[in-house]
């Protein structure tokens, strides 16, 4: 077995993930308690690495708490920040320390984030470090040298069903399960009709597909969201139904929202099961999946 | 034909570089900077004006024709005499300039403007990096398109999560240039190309620096 995470995907049931955020600093107090609250609810947590480009406590660090705390941990890891021996190196260390689970990103560009001027990296995109993860799987490293000791992993990436232009993103797709992605999160979907249009065509290959569950905490953030993320179209329909929540009822709606979207996911069958995304609200999730008819995840 | 585009730098940072410095000769290019406005004879006229009202003094000022040739005996029989009697030469060229009048002259130089890419003019006014000589050409398989240079993370195997309405993420501005390649290969019925798993780039197709040396035959 190499991880608790890959034996749920190939079990067959409805896998739930979530992301915790490794803290700006030190305290891993906050960190803690999520961890604490949802190890034992969800198949597994990952570990965003400076996401948005904001510099933090590494992802590797947070997957090191993750499993010293008895849970199961997805190390995200992205191009933007390592070249291909560092990236290569923490592979090691991540199998090391049993952790297993990785997800492949290039990363954002520095320019979004809080270090504006530093060297972007990008010697490896997200096809090519899965395909590192394979390759030193085999023994090797990229160099093409012999490794002492072979690490195994189940390694993923992600996927935007609604981006635009499709087709390229949709050859990308192909590339990183042709690279070895295993299974793919996607980025957030509202739209179901489109998922099922994306999944009717993914269903050809041998990967399993989380869809991407944002939580909506209110119109306005909604409004924001289908301006400034690539891919992430929240329907007028779902933007009205929050911002008709009473008032202080906003999250009580978007958490409403998120468990019929994951019920309808589950009962229709329409993925393999979900990445939520709480972004900072992680104590919700627990509450977004019992509004989702689902049980946590016994194993 | 491509161009060196350059951009003033600020008055803030020219005067903190002439620190000390009082005695100023001015050196601007009848080339790529005359084009784009950074160091032709107006601007060369106009930071005289800039200096002397801080203070400084310009012992004089040459708009050179090409100033990453070396300078010719023309115009260092007229203006070497200023050129001995300044503290500094304040350079408004692209950075090749600057370093062939200094390599020339050995003289303490002062750049006054940033190089900021070799650009091809692409419409009136506008100039576009479209080649960062990368020394492993990969153009053969996006189309002729440069994804090195063009995309802002010199992916080669598809678009970034970022693409966002055929633009790019860092700037709304900008094309993501695998929405340019895609439409490309796509018009040209190549895009299997784009299909092909691409492994890690060679990045040191020539270390940097480059050199280059024609061999005798
Ligand atoms: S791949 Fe791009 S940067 Fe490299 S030589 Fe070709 S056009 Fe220039
Ligand atoms: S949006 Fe396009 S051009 Fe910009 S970094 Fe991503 S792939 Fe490259």
């Amino acid at each position: 077995m190499i991880s608790s995470f890959r034996n749920a995907l190939d079990s067959g049931k409805f896998v739930v993930t979530c992301e915790v955020a490794p803290p700006k600093g030190l305290n891993l107090e906050q960190t803690g308690h999520h961890i604490d609250l949802l190890k034992d609810k969800v198949d597994a947590m990952n570990l965003t690495d400076h996401q948005s480009s904001v510099m933090r406590f590494p992802s590797i660090g947070g997957a090191l708490l993750v499993k010293e705390m008895g849970g199961e941990p997805i190390l995200q890891m992205t191009c933007r920040d390592r070249n291909r021996l560092a990236l290569q190196a923490d592979l090691l260390f991540a199998a090391s320390r049993g952790i297993n689970n990785v997800l492949c990103l290039t990363g954002d560009s520095v320019m979004l984030g809080d270090h504006k001027t530093a060297k972007g990296v990008f010697d490896l995109d997200s096809s090519q470090l899965v395909a590192a993860a394979r390759t030193l799987e085999k023994g090797r490293d990229l160099g093409g040298n012999d490794l002492d000791g072979a690490p195994s992993f189940c390694a993923g990436a992600i996927v935007t069903p609604e981006a635009n232009p499709l087709e390229p993103q949709l050859i990308k797709f192909e590339k990183k399960i042709e690279a070895g992605a295993e299974f793919i999160q996607t980025q957030a979907v509202y739209d179901l009709e489109k998922l099922k249009d994306f999944m009717d065509y993914a269903r050809q290959f041998k990967v399993k597909i989380l869809a991407g569950i944002i939580l909506l905490t209110s119109a306005p953030m909604a409004r924001f969201m289908n301006k400034n993320i690539a891919g992430v179209n929240v329907p007028q329909p779902l933007i009205d139904e929050i911002a008709g929540a009473p008032k202080g009822g906003a999250i009580a709606k978007g958490i409403e929202i998120a468990g019929r979207m994951i019920n309808q996911i589950h009962s229709e069958n329409i993925c393999d099961g979900v990445h939520i995304m709480a972004i900072g609200k992680e104590e919700l999730v627990p509450e977004i999946m019992a509004s989702a008819g689902l049980t946590p995840a016994a194993s | 034909m491509i161009r060196s585009i350059t951009k003033l730098k600020s008055e803030e940072e020219i005067f903190r570089l002439l620190e000390g410095l009082n005695r100023i000769f001015i050196i601007g290019c009848g080339t790529c900077v005359t084009l784009t406005r950074t160091g032709g004879a107006p601007e060369v006229a106009a930071m005289k004006d800039t200096l002397l009202e801080s203070g400084k003094l310009v012992t004089g000022r040459v708009v050179v024709p090409v100033a990453c040739d070396n300078l010719t005996s023309e115009i260092l029989a007229e203006e070497l005499g200023r050129i001995e009697q300044a503290d500094a030469l304040l350079i408004m060229t692209c950075a090749f300039g600057v370093q062939t009048v200094s390599s020339q002259l050995k003289r303490m130089v002062v750049p006054a403007l940033d190089t900021l890419f070799i650009g091809k003019e692409s419409g009136s006014g506008q100039f576009n990096e479209i080649c960062t000589q990368c020394g492993t050409c990969v153009i053969g398989e996006t189309g002729g398109i440069c994804p090195v240079t063009v995309c802002h993370k010199g992916l080669i195997n598809g678009p970034c999560g970022g693409t966002n309405q055929g633009r790019c993420e860092i700037d709304s501005n900008k094309d993501c240039a695998w929405t340019l390649i895609y439409n490309r290969l796509k018009e040209l019925g190549r895009l299997d190309s784009m299909r092909k798993l691409q492994g890690p780039r060679n990045f040191l197709g020539e270390p940097t620096p480059g050199k280059y040396e024609m061999s005798e035959s």
